[in-house]
């Protein structure tokens, strides 16, 4: 009998396993602040300052690409809407940094933030009643992209709508949330959206301390992130998303429920998103509807596809990896920056459809897959 | 459950049937009966509504009229997919589907009678008597050798092993299997009939099938469909020598 048997795989929580995963924590957590406050700041090798939140951000995407790979990689969703989970969740967390702004504000009212000073608002709409209490508004930052997710997928999944007709109604709702993210009556600064954060939990979010911080808790929820979906994925359930990504209406014949098996990796992986974009709300310092564009949801996938569909490591690599490119290449030469993107996804999807890690596996898997021909869910 | 009366003994009741497809009729006022512990072969041309019969059975079609009651309680036709597989009614396709990414052993373990609640299966772990089960079920298919292959690897024989093996381990009261033998070389489709004989000793089973040989070599009760009803049922000899069977074959 193989070593792989039943119930959660044994070789998934091996020590060889959690010596890497602690390993790679650690340069994650110790090297950063090590590198930016210890070593001397003209050193060669001292990390200035701008990087510190630029990494965090790198994490925070690395995080939604995660979320991404757990529901396209193994169970054959594509959603083209995760950015709205991301922004929703951003969104509950800048309404707590504009609370916490408090009488500091262009217009120094202690209750109101700015935008609404400027739109002549009275008083604070209901939505934004608690969101001055961080254990409320981090609630909300999981449970409104869950609910989101929860209803929506209900819809979509009991009705049955798969493959690209899931993937179309997806980019719709993002898009709607765009559109309605962008008027002002919504309440949430319109197309300005919310920025000019002053503290977050009392720390000053201009401080290198507080960034470091909380480039720290990016790296713990992306670990925690991936220990998730690595849980969900090495479960029995794990197959079971396999399954109905191959053969969806087979797995009912055997019994199962298909829609509460893509619901719940569906909802997991919005709340993931959510949380994503709440820490990286604050270390970006603003948040607007433009981070509900269609656009946007387009790139997490192809960052997932460039670092390899459903092997998890891989989402994380390929948000990483595409991001820092993207970075480097809008400052030397920003009109590129969509042709080589829209390249890079027609050539990982032809030459390498397993993408960076993928490619990478190849060689351990060869001999088990050498006879198989490719997956049914490797054609997007 | 609730406390329907019982309106028949029988395992399986069809009755007056019918599903139509933009006005064609598929079936057309079928009724059928299989009883506890019976082998059942249906024979038929093509579009006689053997598959759309096994559609209606395990939930994939809702009849526009007539009942389907499994045990005489559960109507069938209220019922989805899933929550019929669970009842106890197994299905093997036409084409052997099983799932090419997972192993020979993950497939059986998928289909394996067990909770099928996502939260538990979340949780699941295999225990030693359920992991014997799979070792024997695997020795019975004759598939140990392959256990940690991916099932896309097999070959279509083996395909379709598994897939029975999948049915086997699930502990069904009723299998329906269409056309087990369909693309398989005489040395598989005899060993297939003698699984068939085997399995059929602890369960009911209803065999849709066009290999006629084969069809002999089960020796069961015969039912010829066509045209979306039943055109003639009883022994093989019986329904061979049929006149209407022969027309209806042959052509008139």
């Amino acid at each position: 009998m193989p070593a792989l048997s039943g119930g959660q795989h044994k070789s998934a929580w091996s020590p060889g396993f959690w010596a890497a995963f602690v390993i790679c924590a650690m340069v994650l957590v110790l090297a950063v602040p090590l590198l930016n406050s210890w070593v001397p700041k003209d050193s060669s090798a001292a990390l200035p300052d701008y990087l510190v939140p630029l990494l965090g951000k790198y994490l925070c995407y690395a995080l939604l690409a995660l979320s991404l790979d757990l529901i396209w990689g193994y169970a054959g969703i594509l959603s083209l809407g995760h950015g709205a989970f991301f922004a929703l969740g951003g969104y509950c967390m800048g309404m707590y940094l504009m609370r916490q702004i408090g009488t500091r504000g262009v217009y120094g009212n202690p209750l109101l933030p700015d935008f609404m000073v400027f739109l002549n608002w009275k008083e604070l709409p209901w939505f934004w009643w608690g969101f001055d209490h961080f254990a409320y508004a981090a609630a909300m930052v999981v449970l409104v992209p869950g609910l989101l997710a929860l209803v929506f997928g209900w819809l979509a999944f009991r009705s049955r709508v798969t493959g690209v007709y899931l993937s179309i109604i997806t980019q719709a709702m993002t898009y709607a949330l765009m559109l309605a993210f962008f008027r002002n009556d919504m309440g949430f600064g319109g197309n300005n959206g919310m920025t000019d954060y002053k503290d977050i939990l009392g720390w000053d979010v201009h401080q290198p301390s507080t960034r470091l911080g909380l480039y720290i808790a990016s790296v713990m929820a992306l670990g925690l992130g991936y220990i998730c979906c690595r849980f969900i994925t090495t479960s029995k359930l794990g197959r079971v998303l396999l399954a109905l990504r191959d053969a969806e209406g087979r797995l009912r014949f055997l019994g199962y429920s298909v829609t509460n098996a893509k619901l719940l990796v569906f909802t997991v992986s919005a709340v993931l998103a959510g949380i994503a974009g709440a820490l990286y709300v604050p270390q970006v310092g603003i948040i607007n509807p433009s981070e509900f564009s269609p656009g946007n949801s387009i790139e997490i996938a192809i960052w997932v596809s460039v670092g390899g569909r459903g092997t998890l490591v891989g989402a994380i690599v390929g948000a990483v990896l595409v991001n820092s490119a993207k970075t480097w290449l809008t400052g030397a030469a920003p009109e590129t920056w969509l042709f080589v993107l829209g390249a890079l996804f027609v050539v990982t999807t032809l030459v390498f459809p397993r993408g960076i890690v993928g490619l990478l596996r190849r060689p351990i898997r060869i001999r088990a897959q050498a006879a198989a021909p490719v997956p049914a869910g490797e054609q997007a | 459950m609730k406390t329907a009366t019982r309106l028949t003994d029988a395992l399986l009741y069809l009755d007056g049937v019918t599903v139509s497809f933009d006005g064609f009729k598929a079936l057309n006022d079928l009724s059928l009966v299989v009883e506890e512990g019976e082998l059942r072969t249906i024979i038929g041309p093509n579009g006689a509504g053997k598959t759309t019969m096994m559609d209606v059975v395990t939930g994939k079609t809702r009849p526009d009229s007539g009942e389907v009651f499994f045990r005489g309680t559960a109507d069938l036709s209220r019922l989805d997919e899933a929550e019929i597989a669970n009842l106890g009614i197994g299905r093997k396709f036409q084409r052997p589907t099983v799932f090419e990414n997972l192993t020979v052993l993950e497939n059986l373990e998928l289909a394996l009678a067990g909770s099928r609640g996502t939260w538990k299966t979340l949780f699941a772990h295999l225990t030693s008597e359920r992991r014997d089960r799979i070792a024997a079920t695997l020795a019975r298919i004759g598939l140990g050798e392959q256990s940690g292959q991916p099932a896309g690897a097999l070959s279509h024989g083996q395909k379709q092993w598994l897939e029975i093996g999948m049915l086997l381990i699930h502990d069904r009261t009723l299998l329906l299997l269409d056309e087990p033998v369909a693309g398989m070389t005489d040395r598989e489709t005899e060993a297939t009939a003698e699984l068939i004989l085997d399995l059929a000793k602890d369960r009911s089973i209803v065999v849709v099938e066009h290999d006629m040989a084969f069809v002999r070599s089960l020796g069961a009760r015969v039912t010829v469909l066509h045209e979306g009803s039943v055109l003639a049922e009883g022994s093989i000899d019986h329904v061979q020598n049929h006149q209407r069977v022969i027309e209806v074959y042959l052509g008139r």
